[in-house]
């Protein structure tokens, strides 16, 4: 070994300053705040044992966001247009509903040898990943309604909004040469003709005039296709924290009791929908699941079951957000850890030259 | 030790390893042009399942480290003041050049909305909170510093007349001066994304096996790439030698063989103290796809440890060979942490279509192609004393 005492203190200089922010990286680690529901969040409450897997709710929504039907290609030519078939959510198909099927499949909303329906659509996460891990802010979402949109001229395409999506909703249209994200975006087109909706809307309480939601005017105000025809107000539209307590009544209700169903908005003029109550699984999902979203489900089976994931009560975009603004907060730890790289280099580089002359790159690294 | 100069190897530059080669690119790039015309699902088997594909993984996440050349010798013989090890730098940073554009190039192949791809450098779309926005930017600023550390080599080469008409020297002189700072920053920048690609996963949550989803994920990437690094200039080296007949290197790589044994050691016991500590080492040992996987990775790992440590280390041989051993695990851990160990759950599976493999291989064969272009033309390596094999330039 040739190495002198000099190099040896040198190499310790730059041991220090690399484990340095390793050092400050491992001090403890937090997940970023959890965020909070907007102040006039609205959302939807999806009520499977209500729901009777018509599909309106699907060709409405293909109608209002001019999307395609979905059929595969021997259906083609044979009645063109018509049948849609579309199996989940794509690049083509916003909003779909899937059944759940199990055994003999006698009884509706039974675990076993039952069926059940569920509705699969973005569910507006109250800390959406798909915002967190956009690198061009081509999601966002509003600082009002909480409505996740996306914008087409901002996106670059990375699909990284697809990858990170606890619920598998940002779909990116492969068969397209100029392929988008499609996603539901709650009809945000539709409800910007609602006065309440609009950013310089009047600021209103939560719940107090939902109603005045459905007659702005004289004209009524639109809300999003699929809420507006569901049959059985299984897709009920309104302010979050109205359905959250709507949600809690059904589950405090005893199955088989006859009870109004609301249609179309919660709170609205619409004639409600007189039926049994169902089974319910104890349980709200998206009241906390994956910090919460402004779409919650009510199920006759568990949510597992349709394809709605167990997650833990804080969102992922949590911790990722957390470890980054651990290891970049301020770029102080970059700038520190640049420097001491800087001065450690220029020494480097300068006892290269000075120890071997003869070499023709001394202080090149190349 | 004999004065270090870098010469250009010489030879004909079409070979038929280079059309080989060129045979694949072309195939390749029949694909390529393929995907822009009539979209990705013409060519790949990418799907809202599994977004992101081998063009990603294979290219940018695996292929960036294999470009960490540069960076752990830059680290080692500059930051650690070991210039022992100056002779393989140069040929190290020109993988790093090449891994790195060429992952470039294939994220723009990859990038569903490519012409939108400035937005990236439009301040008032910029989202700091993303991860992905850290490394694109990260990964660009590197390729520019990649290429201005680099280009000392090019500079060489001109003709007295060209450098005198636009003042070479000048520039010469201004990187030769300024060197220590892209030298400083060819450390800072990989440090920070290569960190990143692990952060990256954090995202998936309950898709990614607890194996390897942990908030570790930035130094294990970190680690690994260091590592793949080390392993890339051994095999590079070894490679070289044997097929150019340049002076062997073995002695040097077995001073290096500690360091590299050493980081191993680092990177397996924090992996598998961090399982026991979340109590998920059953995991490693149920028998199943992602335990199983996992333990692949750990043997692969855990090989070049005892090569390294052990007298083989002084052996060409070995050495390969264990470079091969932790390139294989560095990319099996990058491959199944981005890929075969995500479950995106709803029935989605993938594996890769053959144009869509076609176009990867395409991208590794002009990089392989680009490599012997230039230690062919440019002074590279780090020639012996006799001029046998050098064109006199």
């Amino acid at each position: 070994m040739d190495m002198s005492r000099r190099q040896f203190l040198r190499g310790a200089a730059g041991a220090v300053v690399v484990a340095a922010p390793v050092a400050a990286a491992s001090a403890p680690f937090a997940p970023r705040e959890p965020k909070q529901l907007p102040p006039k969040a609205i959302g939807m409450l999806y009520d499977s044992t209500q729901c009777i897997g018509c599909k309106a709710c699907v060709a409405a929504c293909k109608e209002a966001n001019g999307k395609p039907v979905e059929q595969p290609q021997y259906l083609a030519q044979w009645n063109e247009g018509t049948w849609d078939t579309a199996e989940d959510i794509s690049g083509k198909t916003l909003n779909v509903i899937r059944v759940y099927q199990n055994g003999a499949m006698t009884e509706k909303d039974r675990e076993k040898d039952g069926y059940a329906f569920v509705k699969r659509h973005c569910l507006h996460c109250v800390d959406p990943s798909c915002i967190s891990v956009c690198p061009v802010s081509a999601m966002q979402k509003d600082p009002l309604t909480g409505i996740v949109t996306y914008n087409p001229d901002a996106c670059i395409g990375c699909r990284y909004c697809v990858y990170g999506c606890p619920f598998n909703v940002p779909q990116y249209q492969f068969d397209e040469p100029f392929g988008r994200i499609a996603k539901c975006q709650f009809c945000s087109h539709r409800l910007k003709d609602n006065p309440l909706f609009s950013k310089s809307g009047q600021g209103t309480t939560t719940g107090a005039t939902a109603a005045s939601l459905m007659s702005e005017g004289g004209q009524p105000g639109r809300i999003p296709a699929c809420c507006d025809v569901c049959p059985t107000g299984a897709s009920l539209f309104g302010w979050v924290e109205d359905l959250q307590a709507e949600a809690k009544r059904r589950l405090a209700l005893k199955p088989g009791e006859m009870y109004e169903f609301p249609r179309g908005l919660l709170g609205g003029d619409r004639p409600s929908q007189t039926a049994p109550v169902g089974h319910y699984q104890p349980h709200i999902y998206g009241e906390k699941e994956a910090g919460g979203t402004q779409v919650r489900y009510l199920t006759g089976v568990p949510h597992e079951k349709l394809g709605l994931p167990k997650l833990p009560d804080h969102s992922f975009a949590a911790v990722s957000e957390g470890m980054q603004h651990t290891l970049y907060k301020g770029l102080i730890a970059p700038v520190v850890l640049l420097g001491g790289l800087v001065v450690l280099a220029r020494r480097g580089a300068q006892s290269h030259r000075d120890e071997d002359p003869s070499r023709n790159d001394e202080d090149s690294p190349s | 030790m004999t004065a270090t100069v870098h010469r250009p190897l010489g030879g004909r530059i079409v070979t038929k390893p280079f059309l080989f080669l060129g045979l694949f690119l072309l195939i390749g790039a029949y694909f390529i042009l393929r995907r822009f015309l009539f979209g990705m699902g013409d060519v790949s088997n990418m799907s809202n399942g599994y977004p992101i594909g081998t063009w990603v993984v294979l290219d940018v996440v695996i292929g960036t480290a294999f470009g960490c050349g540069g960076f752990a010798m830059a680290l080692l013989i500059y930051i650690f003041n070991r210039k022992v090890y100056h002779p393989l730098m140069r040929p190290a940073l020109l993988g790093g050049v090449f891994g790195y554009t060429l992952a470039g190039l294939a994220v723009m192949i990859d990038l569903g909305r490519y012409w939108n791809a400035f937005n990236l450098l439009l301040p008032w779309y910029a989202q700091p909170n993303s991860v992905i926005f850290e490394v694109a930017l990260c990964v660009m600023a590197y390729i520019t510093v990649l290429w201005l550390e680099f280009c000392p080599a090019f500079l060489e080469r001109m003709s007295p007349e060209i450098r005198q008409r636009f003042r070479l020297d000048r520039l010469q002189a201004f990187l030769k001066r300024y060197m220590y700072v892209l030298i400083a920053l060819g450390v800072l920048l990989p440090t920070m994304h290569q960190s990143s690609l692990g952060s990256v996963l954090l995202i998936l949550g309950y898709k990614l096996s607890p194996l390897w989803n942990t908030i570790w994920l930035p130094l294990l990437y970190l680690i690994s790439a260091l590592t793949m690094g080390y392993g890339v200039v051994m095999m590079e080296a070894t490679l070289v030698q044997r097929a150019f007949k340049t002076p062997s290197e073995a002695a040097l790589f077995a001073r290096l063989a500690q360091v590299v044994a050493g980081l191993l050691i680092g990177y397996l016991a924090l992996r598998w103290g961090d399982l026991a500590y979340r109590g998920y080492l059953g995991l490693a040992f149920a028998g199943d796809w992602d335990g199983n996987l996992f333990l692949i990775e750990t043997a692969l790992f855990l090989a070049p440890v005892f090569v390294l440590l052990s007298r083989r280390r002084a052996s060409q041989r070995w050495q390969f060979l264990a470079a091969i051993s932790l390139l294989a695990g560095g990319s099996l851990y990058r491959l199944n942490s981005y890929l075969m160990a995500v479950q995106p759950g709803n029935g989605w599976t993938y594996f890769p279509s053959a144009p869509e493999l076609m176009i990867t291989i395409g991208v590794v064969c002009l990089e392989i192609m680009l490599y012997l272009l230039f230690i062919k033309t440019l002074p590279i390596l780090h020639g012996s004393t006799t001029e046998s094999h050098g064109r006199p330039s």
